[in-house]
């Protein structure tokens, strides 16, 4: 069955959330399409302490439903669906789910991203069983264990001190010399008794018997090789783009990034893109609530100078 | 549920049952949880849906070999026959329980 609405989001982080709350306020009849993470990234978060107006910091689950509350306030509906593929209809837009067709005039792809993986041998098979990518999710099964984190991003730090509320000790992998985390995590990171960095240093592989025994490392400088025992994995080594659903239809950056102006417009009239999913994004929550409000803005503007059939 | 009325709802029961080990601070669980939720109603009297809270029933998730969530297994006969780790789409869920069903 096909429903109809004027402005269709995709995806229920801080950019899709946000354009949800200026289109309801705009009067746009908006559905936001979600496969069930409201707060996207930021659920995934611990804590988080960079959105202004929080001195005190808030967890990323709080955020994002107090987010999603605010536009359901104003007007804006939520499904939870699985987005399968975007197509044109005329002048429309047509959205393809789990669960039928969107039909609507606009469309915000604010699908976000998604842990990027490693690749290296033992990823796959130990998925579940020691390797990890949501250290709240999974950290107190490590409870008086040695797990690596590997990367050295904002993401590796702060899962990584989330993490020695449990385990002994957490030896951070980086593959180079320094980190490209924000300095005040750095300087929390380095100043935590149970963190040790191991610089320049790759992962090659994850071994084990049935669950995570060891990591082998090589040190990219001096090809030394080390083997480290630890209980647990956990990756931080970037993210990649929700787009797949795109592909042929807009055009993406090496990356699978969706190319915008600073309207936020994509090259298809109708079609817009906010957040992490977008080139060039800053990928922080502040700034995929700034691109949800200016998509949302750009789309309503689109909406109001078109001719309706 | 706890250790108890795991025995028996889910050890002795006579009809399959997909156990979804969880964390109330686990988003990836939510999603999960939307995808189970749709598809409860079409599977009623083959297969019975249970839940597993991991911070609540540490044993159960060492037991069964739980190290990440969400986790979902598979019992028949009181024998563990499938395991899902993490958020997958409903359709490959459906996929993966009506393969088991057979």
């Amino acid at each position: 069955m096909e429903k109809t609405y004027d402005l269709v989001i995709i995806g229920g982080g801080a950019a899709g959330l946000t354009a949800g709350l200026y289109a309801s306020r705009a009067r746009l009849k908006t559905v936001l399409l979600d496969k069930g993470m409201i707060g996207g990234q930021i659920a995934l978060t611990d804590r988080v302490e960079n959105y202004p107006a929080f001195p005190e910091g808030a967890t990323g689950v709080e955020l994002g439903m107090k987010m999603h509350e605010q536009a359901t306030k104003f007007g804006m509906e939520t499904e939870f669906v699985e987005v399968e593929g975007l197509e044109l209809d005329g002048k429309y837009r047509r959205v393809k789910t789990s669960d039928g067709d969107f039909i609507c005039k606009a469309v915000i792809v604010a699908s976000g991203s998604e842990h990027r993986r490693l690749g290296v041998p033992g990823e796959d098979e130990f998925a579940g069983k020691g390797v990890s990518y949501c250290a709240v999710c999974d950290g107190a099964f490590f409870n008086n264990q040695i797990v690596g984190v590997v990367g050295g991003g904002d993401s590796a730090l702060d899962e990584g001190l989330f993490l020695t509320k449990f385990v002994t000790k957490a030896f951070v992998i980086h593959r180079r010399d320094q980190l490209r985390a924000s300095k005040i995590l750095q300087e929390r990171a380095f100043a935590n008794p149970k963190m040790e960095f191991v610089w320049d240093t790759v992962l090659e592989s994850i071994v084990g018997d049935g669950e995570v025994k060891a990591l082998n490392l090589r040190n990219v400088k001096t090809n030394e090789r080390r083997i480290l025992d630890v209980g647990g994995v956990f990756i931080y080594v970037g993210i990649h783009p929700n787009t797949d659903f795109l592909k042929g239809l807009l055009p993406l950056d090496n990356g699978g990034h969706i190319q915008v102006n600073l309207q936020m417009e994509t090259e298809v009239a109708g079609i817009f893109a906010a957040g992490d999913v977008r080139q060039h994004s800053a990928r922080q929550l502040v700034s995929a609530a700034g691109d949800g409000a200016t998509a949302a803005l750009s789309a309503e503007g689109y909406i109001s100078e078109t001719t309706w059939d | 549920m706890g250790d108890g009325s795991f025995d028996e709802k889910v050890l002795k029961a006579q009809t399959p049952v997909l156990v979804d080990f969880w964390g109330p601070d686990c988003a990836p669980c939510r999603v999960l949880d939307v995808a189970i939720n749709q598809l409860v109603g079409e599977y009623e009297g083959k297969l019975t849906f249970a839940r597993v809270n991991v911070y609540e029933n540490p044993r159960l998730a060492i037991e069964y070999g739980v190290r990440s969530i969400p986790t979902l297994i598979f019992f028949r006969d009181g024998n563990p026959m499938d395991q899902i780790v993490g958020a997958v789409p409903k359709k490959v869920l459906k996929k993966r329980l009506d393969a088991v069903l057979v």
